[in-house]
């Protein structure tokens, strides 16, 4: 609860803020946090992704990106209304959503009956795998995992040639001149 | 007793959170970020221990490794402007 409202703290401090500098560091800590909510809430796996992703790399790229764009917010030109209204009807419409779904944690709700028991019995003798996440993600998602991971591979590198492209022909106006 | 630790934690997760909006200087948010890394390190080894599972100090030890490596990067990015410099010449 106490991480949760910090979380919202930080939000509001980083939809604030101008100085993009600041706000991709308030990145990193709403990472962190988040991380601490997914480990208080037993999803070890989860949270090590959100530090890694979250915290460790975007905030890289973040900063990369920095690098090629200015360091101050633009103005924006409209008012805040239509953005705002669009967020409230969103949210109006997710929470609708959710009234249909049946109580959280309910020990007879779909997701527990479907394949989950399936899972539970028979992954120790199908696959050996004494982590029962583990086998469904690496073992019965094998083709789903790899996938997934093609594409976030693929995605790095685009990533990475497009930095290092803009990086050779514009040097930028904060790199000081070295001399000899 | 963890529980008291674990509350001590989340205040000085507040108070810095606090320092990491209203810094006035960047280096006062780069050293809350840092603090915020170390602070949710030590909120992972106080839930392993309070739920019995003492093994979360090895993700623990992966947390100190990106804390590091994040504000690093972000130490670097504000000294030379670029991540890719070798660092090496005194500008």
């Amino acid at each position: 609860m106490v991480l949760l409202t910090l979380m919202a703290i930080i939000t509001i401090g980083i939809v604030r803020l101008r100085n993009l500098f600041a706000v991709v560091i308030l990145g990193g800590i709403y990472s962190f946090l988040m991380a601490s909510v997914m480990i208080v809430l037993d999803a070890v796996d989860v949270a090590m992704t959100e530090a890694s992703v979250g915290a460790g790399i975007s905030t890289v790229l973040m900063l990369g990106t920095l690098y090629l764009t200015k360091t101050e917010e633009s103005d924006p030109g409209h008012s805040p209304l239509l953005p705002l209204f669009v967020a409230v009807v969103m949210a109006g419409v997710l929470v609708y959503a959710t009234i249909d779904l049946p109580p959280f944690g309910l020990a007879d709700n779909p997701v527990h009956v479907h394949v989950a028991p399936r899972y539970l019995d028979y992954s120790i003798e199908e696959t050996n795998v004494p982590n029962v996440v583990t086998s469904v993600l690496a073992s019965y998602r094998g083709y789903d995992t790899l996938g997934e991971t093609a594409v976030i591979f693929t995605a790095g590198i685009a990533v990475l040639l497009l930095l290092k492209g803009r990086r050779k022909l514009k040097p930028g106006p904060k790199r000081k001149r070295i001399k000899r | 007793m963890f529980e008291i630790a674990t509350f001590a934690v989340l205040a000085a997760l507040a108070l810095a959170v606090y320092r990491a909006l209203s810094g006035p200087t960047v280096f006062d948010r780069v050293l809350a970020a840092n603090f915020i890394g170390t602070g949710a390190i030590l909120l992972l080894a106080l839930v392993g221990f309070i739920t019995g599972r003492p093994e979360f100090l090895d993700i623990g030890i992966l947390y100190a490794l990106l804390n590091i490596i994040g504000t690093l990067a972000v130490l670097k990015f504000w000294r030379y402007g670029d991540l890719s410099h070798s660092g090496e010449e005194e500008g």
